[in-house]
């Protein structure tokens, strides 16, 4: 299993000098067995250069999209795949308490706010709506999940044979966790992310920066830690990084979570391009 | 214990900073958390208590009317919520733990998810100084 990173940014695309090296492109993630099959984890703007790289000969992609907030779909009508004729893609995602996923998509992808509308599109497409449980896609096994962030919002636990990594990139554990150190059955997410290879989690603030913020549905470089320590995750990526914190601040950041780690535990921060091979055999 | 649903999680975190009585299950009926202010009518701690069964919930706080004639189960504002999965409101007395003889009011209503999940039901109720 190859995990790619094509947009680490929450909230807003924030390019420029001064991000150059952690990206500026919103949340986007590829995971690709080692048999070829194709996932792509939300479709912010990062998802645009992951599309053009897609041969034209891949005859599927599925996109897995955590919620719909912006800075998650706004790269999808973007996204090449839609436009080839021969392509099947398949979109799951949640829906709210009052729409389908086809509505709330077409909230985006229709005039005025885009040109194209969802029904015009080249592809073959399907919409398969989830709120939670199990699928498989090819030789990935996924599990998803409700978890605290505003809105209807998914976790995922994505395994291919030994190969195991979760992708939360919107996640509050504030207030999502009864305690931290507590009975996991009380902490959000907890069963997503449980012994992965490679957890890329949501860490938007710092503690001081959470002051002021609580229920925006973000978690603080600390928490994320102890969070992936106590469920024995072996890697965890911070993610979904605030368009505020420049290239320098994310070095001082990721270096300081780092410092909290236990031993066994890897922690970096995303960064546009950054690959992570995983064994799917051992 | 499996992970509970992210509804039951947010609901105890909300009962959790009430100073209402809330009272917390799974769609088993299975009694999932009681906040403070609940301890203080219940007559006893929720660390104490634990997790039980709703045949045990429904009974050991021995509900009845006006009259001291127990309440079966089954018409208890959270057994209803639970068993038909719509809102409602009642009032009645207990015996707390403690040995105390309370009048209360309870608002029990079913938590119903995004797609239609029913992930449990909760109850709110308050001690009624009135009678
Ligand atoms: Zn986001
Ligand atoms: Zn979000």
């Amino acid at each position: 299993m190859k995990v790619v990173v094509w947009g680490t940014r929450g909230s807003l695309a924030s390019p420029g000098p001064d991000t150059a090296r952690y990206g500026g492109n919103t949340s986007c993630v590829e995971v690709r067995a080692d048999d070829g099959t194709v996932l792509v984890l939300d479709a912010g703007t990062g998802i645009r250069r992951l599309g053009m790289q897609l041969p034209p000969s891949l005859p599927r992609v599925d996109l897995l999209l955590s919620h719909l907030h912006m800075d998650h779909i706004q790269g999808l009508g973007f996204f090449a795949p839609l436009q080839r004729p021969n392509m099947d893609v398949r979109i799951w995602g949640p829906p709210s308490t009052t729409l389908d996923l086809r509505s709330r998509l077409i909230r985006y992808l229709s005039p005025p706010l885009f040109p194209v509308h969802l029904r015009d599109l080249a592809c073959c497409l399907t919409l398969q709506e989830i709120a939670g449980g199990h699928f498989d896609i090819g030789p990935f096994k996924v599990e998803s999940g409700l978890v605290c962030h505003p809105g209807t919002t998914l976790g995922y636990r994505i395994e291919a044979g030994a190969a195991s990594m979760a992708y939360l990139p919107d996640h509050e554990l504030r207030l999502g966790a009864v305690s931290l150190d507590g009975d996991p059955a009380w902490i959000s997410g907890f069963d997503l992310v449980r012994g992965v290879d490679v957890l890329i989690h949501d860490a938007q603030y710092t503690a001081a920066e959470y002051d002021g913020h609580s229920g925006w549905g973000h978690s603080t470089t600390d928490e994320v830690v102890r969070f992936a320590a106590r469920a024995g995750v072996r890697h965890v990526v911070l993610f979904h990084h605030s368009p505020d914190h420049d290239d320098a601040t994310l070095d001082r950041l990721v270096a300081d979570a780092a410092r909290l780690a236990p031993p066994g535990l890897t922690v970096t921060a995303a960064a546009e391009g950054t690959a992570y091979t995983i064994a799917e055999t051992r | 214990m499996a992970q509970h649903e992210i509804e039951i999680i947010l609901t105890r975190q909300l009962a959790s900073c009430m100073a209402t009585p809330v009272f917390l299950v799974d769609p088993a009926g299975t009694l999932l958390y009681f906040n403070e202010p609940a301890e203080r009518v219940l007559g006893q701690r929720f660390d104490e208590a634990g997790e039980m069964p709703v045949e045990r919930w429904s009974t050991i706080f021995s509900p009845m009317d006006a009259a001291g004639v127990p309440l079966p189960a089954e018409s208890l504002p959270l057994v209803v919520a639970l068993t038909e999965c719509r809102p409602t409101h009642g009032h009645f007395w207990i015996h707390g733990l403690d040995h105390t003889l309370r009048r209360i009011e309870v608002t029990a209503f079913p938590i119903v998810g995004v797609a239609d999940r029913f992930v449990g039901a909760v109850a709110i109720f308050w001690e009624d100084p009135g009678e």
